[in-house]
């Protein structure tokens, strides 16, 4: 049988969501950004909100998400993706609003706006990939950045005395009594994937319900920040990242694990 | 019947704010403007017109919230004074670069830094030359009266929808406390999805409808020649501005040898100064600007040919007569007078400024 045989729609087990456009991603190849969007924009999609999905992009690696997600987007301003969020929510209370943001973007310079969207409860999403690093702007310090770890702007490593530790954010919102699920995952393996696919879902029938704000971290690996091959920066993450940054739900129905 | 009230200046573009059928406002207190968000919390639009009335954690929360209803397509309104204006300024920006309709009020304080509560028209500079970064352009309407206050707001959204850029209401310390007699507007209906989409078409961010390609609001293109472009459209919507929205008030220049330039309160503190003048036989009149942006540079040329000198006066040290010096091309003698830091000049220095400055010297 030769393949043209074979690509048939009724042959069709699987087909990319409608909701990517065909522009190819500017990640580099490797890059955990991709899956997220894609397993984001599947999600929007299988629940039928397309039309009511608003995403907020942030300044960082994936500022040019809108040009990848086949949805209405704005782009915000480094760091301020919950505020123009909380903006759109408050005048369209029943669409669903989305941040996809990284760390740098979140919890350094929007750590304020994230911090206060969270305690208000904005009933919104908010995508949090946290791979310790800045990517965009070539690999500097992020507020994730690992003890001891190597950036171009922590050359001799992260040196916890005078560069601080590194934020556990998502730990920290999920004190909050305004935000109903915090989960951190990762999408470096298919099972990894289907399990982020799952909590993003989780996350936007929270949004639908109207029961508060649902945060999903996922953890991601930088291999051109981190100058490593994109299989050894999976290794990397998973025996450096994970015991810092542990997969798995922090809060579950308003409830701390 | 007119619907006449006894209001301070805050609180009646609050009101004004409702009445325009603003759709969202966002808010962080700061003196001298705080009754804005106190009297829509008190007032309870939410109840009234389904106004969304909410307190930022910061003022630019509040700018980027405003940014995010605006690309929503609604009517989103801000205010702050001066330092806090200063944080706005990169949102602001951003709303600019990516054309989004919104009113921002600014009740200006002395400063600079944390400066003083007192008025002040220090924030000329800031308002009518960029104050975020880029080349972008605000459309600033100056209120020199509590009515104006009001009136402006209905203006302000007119404008921000047809351009889809930011405008500002730049008022000051003295218009936002004092209280007047104002005659507020009928409501206004908010406009519906629909109204805002056959009205300002189909641009805002509310959600991609199959009919359509999906929207994007952002102020980036990577590419500079396309940037450049998106520039020459911005130009060109200044040029626009300036040619069909520029606003001021001519005072007894008919006959005048000496025209005082001023607006907002200095307008005010002006008039009386004026008439003090001409009880003297000085034939002087008030060039009162509406608009600081656009410039009202062709009638300030086409007077400076048949008068003897200008007086620039304004709470600063010497803004606004940097555009007035500019806009007469030396035809006439200008010079700068004003109080600043927090200090308002009174009728009678304005007179002996006049005098001494303009008509003697």
């Amino acid at each position: 049988m030769e393949i043209k045989d074979i690509i048939k729609p009724e042959n069709l087990i699987y087909t990319k969501t409608k909701n990517m456009t065909d522009k190819p991603l500017s990640y580099c190849p490797g890059c955990g950004h991709g899956t997220a969007h894609n397993i984001t924009m599947e999600v929007v999609e299988e629940m039928g909100i397309t039309e009511d999905t608003i995403g907020v992009a942030p300044v960082g690696c994936s500022v040019l998400a809108y040009e990848f997600m086949n949805i209405d987007m704005t782009q915000a301003a480094h760091g301020r993706a919950p505020a123009v969020a909380t903006g759109i929510k408050r005048v369209y209370p029943d669409k669903f609003v989305f941040t996809y943001q990284g760390d740098g973007d979140l919890a350094a310079i929007g750590g304020n706006e994230t911090l206060h969207a969270c305690n208000r409860g904005e009933n919104i999403v908010i995508i949090f990939v946290n791979n310790g690093i800045y990517g965009m702007t070539g690999g500097q310090m992020a507020p994730t950045t690992l003890d001891g770890m190597k950036t171009s702007t922590s050359p001799y490593g992260r040196e916890i005395e005078t560069m601080g530790s590194p934020l556990k954010m998502t730990e920290l919102i999920a004190q909050l009594p305004g935000v109903y699920y915090v989960t951190r995952q990762a999408v470096h393996t298919p099972q990894a994937v289907r399990k982020a696919k799952k909590a993003i879902r989780k996350a936007f029938e929270i949004q639908r319900d109207k029961k508060g704000l649902a945060f999903v971290e996922i953890v991601s690996n930088c291999n051109s920040g981190w100058k490593m091959e994109p299989v050894k920066a999976n290794e990397w993450m998973v025996e450096h990242m994970f015991p810092y940054f542990p997969i798995g739900d922090i809060k579950v129905n308003g409830k701390l694990k | 019947m007119a619907d006449i009230k006894l209001m301070k200046g805050n609180e009646a573009i609050a009101e004004a704010a409702i009445r325009a059928g603003c759709d969202a406002y966002f808010g962080y207190p700061i003196t001298p403007q705080s009754e804005v968000i106190e009297y829509l919390m008190m007032e309870r639009p939410e109840d009234r017109t389904g106004m969304v009335v909410l307190q930022a954690e910061s003022e630019i929360a509040a700018i980027n919230m405003v940014y995010g209803a605006a690309g929503a397509g609604k009517k989103a309104m801000t205010s702050s004074s001066s330092p806090g204006i200063s944080l706005k300024q990169e949102g602001i920006s951003y709303i600019a670069g990516s054309e989004l309709p919104a009113v921002i009020v600014n009740v200006v304080r002395g400063g600079p830094g944390l400066g003083t509560i007192q008025p002040s028209q220090a924030d000329y500079f800031q308002t009518t030359k960029g104050g975020g970064h880029g080349d972008y352009r605000m459309y600033v309407l100056a209120p020199a009266s509590v009515q104006e206050m009001v009136d402006f707001v209905d203006d302000a959204f007119e404008i921000a929808f047809k351009y889809r850029n930011p405008v500002m209401i730049l008022s000051d310390g003295i218009i936002g406390q004092m209280m007047e007699k104002v005659e507020l507007p009928p409501q206004k209906p908010r406009l519906s999805d629909k109204e805002i989409e056959e009205r300002y078409g189909d641009w805002a961010t509310i959600g991609k409808r199959k009919n359509r390609e999906r929207n994007i609001i952002t102020s980036l293109d990577l590419d500079p020649y396309k940037q450049e472009a998106h520039n020459h459209k911005l130009q060109e919507k200044y040029r626009l501005m300036q040619e069909n929205e520029l606003r001021y008030e001519m005072i007894d220049c008919d006959d005048a040898d000496y025209i005082i330039v001023a607006y907002g309160s200095s307008a005010r503190i002006s008039q009386k100064a004026m008439n003090l003048a001409r009880e003297k036989g000085y034939k002087v009149g008030i060039f009162r600007l509406i608009t600081l942006f656009p410039f009202p540079s062709k009638p300030l040329n086409e007077l400076a040919g048949r008068v003897k000198g200008f007086l620039a006066v304004e709470m600063s040290s010497g803004q606004m007569i940097e555009d007035v010096k500019l806009a007469i091309e030396g035809k006439a003698k200008a010079e700068h007078f004003g109080r600043y830091g927090g200090v308002v000049h009174s009728p009678e220095e304005v007179l002996e400024a006049l005098e001494n400055q303009i008509i003697k010297g």
